[in-house]
């Protein structure tokens, strides 16, 4: 049972990749951008440019492109950058590491506080709390994330290290191979970032399940069976509620994978999201197709992964 | 002294649209091992009674006593009606698939009664006295069936279960709300059956909820009748059934099919609907929808008085004591107190 919807799944992921990579080909050749010439420079005369547009294969027709990308992605071989020459699966076992420790790490922070505040929201509706955490909650869900991070930045970095305690850097990333320390001290701003964008949106999912669990009759009869209300509001709701702060993380954590631009940049990790952006300026197609395999494929195990969860959350669903 | 000794509780909800009386002075007790059924429609305050005594109506305000072996259940702290609740009191409810905890294995929702009231119990242990419960209320392979997911049952069976909860700590009273009302036709006489079978062989006293009259009949020593928050008539359940005092009560039982009430074979339904717990008619509370109402009526509530016959029989009614029974000659006594 178990394999034959993993088989079935692993082919239906096979199937987007192959969409995506197709549909990303073609909207490149679509838009107006010239690698060759921006390759050459000003100075190049057009025999030149065309010179560089044969050797990287540009001159070839769309679909004989893309057909070698397929038989060459099919054999595990990514391609080379435009403009650095380095392979790109180089590339993006450079830049992946930064971007996984950013989204995982954050995605921890993030259900942690996203649920915890929905959990306390939820069992006291209608209280001053619950309005305050509602509050706070909007508040950071329509604070763009920049901002967040531009404001830790000051406070936790710029005024602390004038006190004269610099406890966290500004910027860039240790492999957590190199020094763990390090590597957390580095991502703890970061985490932070991505985390209080994110919470808030767990936050309201979070009080929202939790009340129309805690309004279920199974949670009557915990209380009249005289479990402490603690292990009724855990153990029975929570359990109950988390089914749709699952599927959330999942769809969150592949995306993110594809790129967390924004406070990668602010913090100048060098993550996948950073590599995708400058790819797109200059044209480098052989990367902007690197990182949508590899955001694809982040996406589709994600989903995978959501769907094993749930056959582990709940009895009742038998995958199939 | 009796087990449950209720007197003059009273139950409100603050809303929005104004305050919900839907308990208004209820007086009632239970004797150890007998059955008390308590009838009413929907929203006559049978349900929240009880939930009330036991703690589970957080938002409503409450007042009167409830002495439970000597002790006022509405003035313990929630610390203390935790531990009776479960373990001296329990509670089976309607529908037993959604008050089952769908993610949990049968057996681990009986288990936790143990783990929660009687921490000492080892895991071996409260997982054998499960299989025998589960084995006590007729589940078949109960070795097996404890770990099932409650999806895994029947109807019926889960039904089951939910009375091998309430009777894992010997308790001394078991609340059933409508504890059949959720179940096909069939079913619903076995577990009557089970309910009174474990109840004399344990000797429980049972508090059973029910707006049918005709579940009350196998297994009720006592019954009140409620309307709008009180009582309407209190009678043993024999008394009940043939010499009934209050038209409502007279009402419930012509409107059960095949009634000795329902001449002609045709039901004869109450007319009008539930009166607003907001907004309660004057009076005794029935007599908008009452064939006999008199001017007294709407003016002042009739209190529970005893009435011809005795033996406990007493009614919320201003006809004159003697018009009990379904008969003709107690229709022409109601009669002629109306035309009078």
């Amino acid at each position: 049972m178990l394999r034959r919807f993993l088989l079935r799944r692993a082919l239906l992921g096979v199937l987007v990749l192959w969409l995506v990579t197709l549909g990303t080909f073609l909207l490149f050749f679509v838009a107006p951008s010239d690698p060759a010439r921006t390759l050459a420079g000003r100075q190049a005369t057009p025999e030149q440019v065309e010179l560089i547009r044969h050797n990287l294969g540009l001159d070839r027709p769309t679909l004989v492109q893309y057909l070698d990308y397929l038989n060459r992605l099919i054999h595990g071989d990514l391609g080379q950058s435009y403009f650095s020459g380095e392979s790109i699966g180089k590339i993006l076992s450079e830049d992946f590491p930064p971007t996984a420790s950013l989204v995982i790490g954050g995605a921890i922070l993030w259900v942690v506080i996203g649920v915890g505040a929905g959990v306390i929201s939820a069992t006291r509706a209608r209280s001053l709390l619950d309005r305050v955490v509602t509050f706070l909650a909007l508040a950071a869900v329509s604070m763009p994330t920049f901002v967040v991070g531009l404001l830790l930045l000051y406070f936790l970095f710029f005024q602390l290290s004038m006190a004269g305690a610099p406890v966290l850097p500004p910027d860039s990333y240790v492999a957590f191979t190199d020094s763990p320390g390090e590597w957390a001290r580095h991502l703890i701003l970061p985490w932070i970032t991505l985390a209080m964008v994110q919470a808030a949106s767990y936050v309201r999912l979070t009080r929202g399940s939790m009340l129309d669990t805690l309004g279920e009759d199974y949670i009557r009869t915990a209380r009249a069976k005289g479990v402490p209300e603690g292990q009724v509001i855990y153990r029975h709701g929570l359990r109950a509620a988390l089914t749709p702060v699952v599927t959330q993380l999942g769809v969150d954590v592949g995306t993110l994978i594809g790129g967390v631009v924004v406070t990668e940049s602010v913090f100048g990790l060098g993550g996948i999201g950073q590599a995708v952006v400058q790819a797109f300026v200059s044209g480098d197609l052989p990367v902007i197709m690197g990182v949508v395999v590899l955001a694809t494929t982040a996406v589709v195990l994600a989903n995978l992964l959501v769907d094993l969860a749930y056959g582990l959350l709940d009895p009742r669903i038998r995958l199939a | 002294m009796s087990l449950l000794e209720v007197t003059d509780l009273k139950v409100t909800f603050p809303t929005s649209d104004g305050l919900v009386q839907a308990v208004r002075g209820l007086s009632f007790t239970v004797d150890r091992g007998r059955t008390l059924a308590i009838v009413g429609e929907s929203g006559s305050g049978k349900t929240v009674s009880t939930q009330a005594i036991l703690g589970l109506s957080p938002r409503a305000d409450i007042s009167g006593t409830a002495l439970f072996e000597g002790v006022n259940l509405l003035q313990l702290d929630r610390e203390q009606l935790r531990r009776i609740r479960g373990a001296e009191i329990s509670v089976v409810f309607q529908d037993p698939l959604t008050s089952l905890h769908p993610l949990y294995k049968v057996g681990w929702q009986i288990e936790e009664l143990f783990r929660v009231h009687q921490p000492g119990t080892g895991r071996a242990e409260a997982r054998k006295r499960a299989i025998e419960l589960l084995g006590l209320v007729g589940i078949p392979r109960p070795d097996r069936r404890v770990d099932d997911y409650p999806h895994q049952f029947s109807g019926g069976m889960r039904q089951r279960a939910m009375i091998a909860m309430s009777l894992a700590l010997n308790p001394k009273l078991i609340v059933a709300d409508e504890p059949t009302t959720a179940l096909d036709a069939t079913v619903q006489a076995q577990i009557l059956e089970l309910i009174g079978r474990v109840q004399a062989e344990f000797d429980i006293a049972l508090i059973l909820i029910t707006h049918d009259l005709g579940v009350v009949a196998g297994i009720a020593d006592e019954v009140l009748v409620m309307y709008a928050g009180l009582v309407a008539e209190r009678a043993d359940r024999r008394t009940l059934y043939y010499r009934p005092h209050h038209p409502y009560t007279k009402g419930l039982l012509e409107s059960i099919p095949g009634s000795t009430g329902a001449r002609g074979g045709r039901l004869r339904p109450i007319p009008g609907s539930p009166p607003s717990l907001i907004d309660i008619p004057s009076g005794c509370a029935f007599h908008p929808r009452c064939p006999y109402a008199m001017p007294v009526c709407a003016a002042e509530r009739p209190p529970l008085a005893t009435v011809t016959g005795g033996g406990g029989h007493a009614s919320a009614c201003w006809l004159p004591h003697e018009a009990v029974g379904l008969g003709p000659e107690a229709d022409a006594l109601r009669l002629r107190a109306k035309e009078a």
